[in-house]
């Protein structure tokens, strides 16, 4: 890649910063140099994070209509999946799917919800919340 | 290290890792760029693991695994690494504030997900991201985070969570330092030997998913794709693209970084062979960037059934020629050491 080739598309995804990459000049000497977006580049980040807020908003409407749980909607709004999170949590992928269904959530434990809450970086109180009240 | 050692210089780097041992190693009075800190450490590689899962899609990677740079370097430069983690996050975060104080630089691994100067969309959960703290005010840890342009800050409760992130690579408060950097170094050694190990993990390994073996082997897959699963299919092949570009990698993952170690490495020893070997690698890295390119395309068209056999085909050429510059760089490794 040459300096003059170094991408500068402006790229969302890089919120407003530039990263460093290496092209050569005229003489063929590495220089380090800034680029403020590569538009391939973003359009993939951008794909993988559609669709990561589509699963999200299937989730969402399934969680308002009364399907499932809040924690399905929530895996998918902290970027995460089954995997992930059972990682996270330490429970089986298994325990988190049952977990995903209403009437089980609401019998959960607040030992339980403490280490989803923690998963998300959000306060258990949210989730024990949203036990007694769906939305 | 001196007491009354300059005061510490932030500098962007393309790669979290390389940067954070080219800043150690600079301040500890060792210039050392970044490029030149990734070659000697033989951190260019590429792998294709189809068991190691993110988000469904395998693992590809172009570099070696985390923290291959920070313990290769320091061995190879003789200097003395210090590294610690912690199961009690309390007393990770009280012996960061003590080496802090007493005035070191602290590398840190953690959690790109739970920094807040990350931009929204950059923030996916990796927790092998690596940045230095060189100090503390009030709240705030002082962070020389490799990636950004400018030195940021942290508050100290969101370092903590991102130190202390749980999942796959968990950091467990890692946090390191360098001691007794030696400043006398044998460059056509260190080069030789980093060059060869390079070379054999590239084109040495007995295993189908690791090096020139591994590239063909994502051709193969990408040839493999079923035309009729367009929504899978655009996601593994920006999957390859994002693997390849937009976690840190200086461009065409990692194989410009590596040309420019080439060419410093030429340029120290006088060396007319590597920075033969400095252009291929820029010419090869320049198809790195076409396969990306044409990953994007193949996944923008909604319309027409893509054609992968070209992309496969384009993935195959790039393997031969890093075969070629590995036998190469081999032979010359060998040949005066």
């Amino acid at each position: 890649m040459k300096l003059d080739e170094v991408p500068q598309d402006q790229s969302s995804t890089y919120g407003g910063h530039s990263k460093l990459v290496y092209a050569v000049d005229a003489r063929g000497q590495y220089q380090g140099a800034q680029s403020d977006g590569w538009e391939p580049e973003a359009f993939a980040t951008q794909l993988a994070v559609a669709a990561l807020q589509e699963q999200e908003a299937e989730a969402l409407a399934a969680w308002q209509a009364g399907q499932q749980s809040p924690l399905k909607c929530l895996m998918y709004r902290y970027r995460l999946d089954e995997p992930a999170l059972a990682q996270i949590t330490g429970l089986w992928q298994w325990r988190i799917r049952r977990h995903f269904r209403p009437t089980i959530y609401r019998r959960l434990s607040a030992a339980i919800l403490a280490r989803y809450a923690e998963a998300f970086g959000l306060p258990a109180a949210q989730l024990i919340a949203y036990q007694k009240d769906p939305v | 290290m001196s007491s009354f050692e300059q005061p510490f210089q932030h500098r962007q780097s393309a790669h979290c890792e390389s940067g954070v041992m080219a800043s150690l190693l600079t301040h500890a009075g060792l210039p050392m760029s970044e490029p030149m800190a990734f070659g000697l450490a033989s951190g260019l590689a590429f792998a294709y693991l189809p068991i190691v899962k993110l988000s469904g899609m395998p693992l590809i990677a172009y570099r070696m695994p985390p923290k291959h740079l920070i313990k290769t370097l320091s061995k190879r430069l003789g200097a003395r690494l210090h590294s610690r983690t912690f199961g009690n996050p309390e007393q990770g975060r009280r012996e960061l504030d003590g080496l802090l104080d007493s005035g070191r630089l602290a590398g840190l691994q953690s959690s790109v997900f739970w920094l807040p100067y990350f931009p929204p969309e950059m923030r996916f959960h990796f927790n092998a991201h690596n940045l230095l703290a060189y100090g503390r005010d009030g709240n705030d840890y002082l962070i020389s985070d490799p990636v950004f342009e400018e030195p940021v800050r942290c508050a100290a409760e969101d370092l903590q969570k991102a130190r202390f992130a749980k999942g796959a690579l968990a950091a467990k408060g890692l946090m390191y330092w360098l001691d007794q950097v030696p400043l006398e170094q044998d460059w056509n050694q260190l080069i030789r030997q980093s060059l060869l190990s390079t070379t054999r993990i590239l084109d040495g390994m007995p295993l189908p998913w690791i090096g020139i073996r591994g590239i063909q082997h994502l051709a193969k897959q990408i040839e493999k794709l079923d035309p009729a699963q367009a929504k899978y299919n655009r996601l593994y092949l920006t999957h390859i693209v994002r693997m390849q570009e937009e976690i840190g990698t200086g461009g065409a993952g990692f194989r410009f970084m590596y040309a420019s170690f080439l060419q410093e490495a030429g340029e120290k020893l006088g060396d007319a062979t590597l920075k033969e070997a400095s252009a291929r690698l820029t010419a090869i890295g320049d198809d790195w960037r076409q396969f990306a390119s044409a990953c994007v395309r193949a996944s923008r068209n909604k319309g027409e059934a893509p054609n992968f056999a070209p992309i496969a085909e384009s993935l195959r050429a790039i393997a031969l020629q890093e075969r070629g510059l590995m036998q190469e760089l081999a032979a010359w490794s060998k040949r005066k050491g």
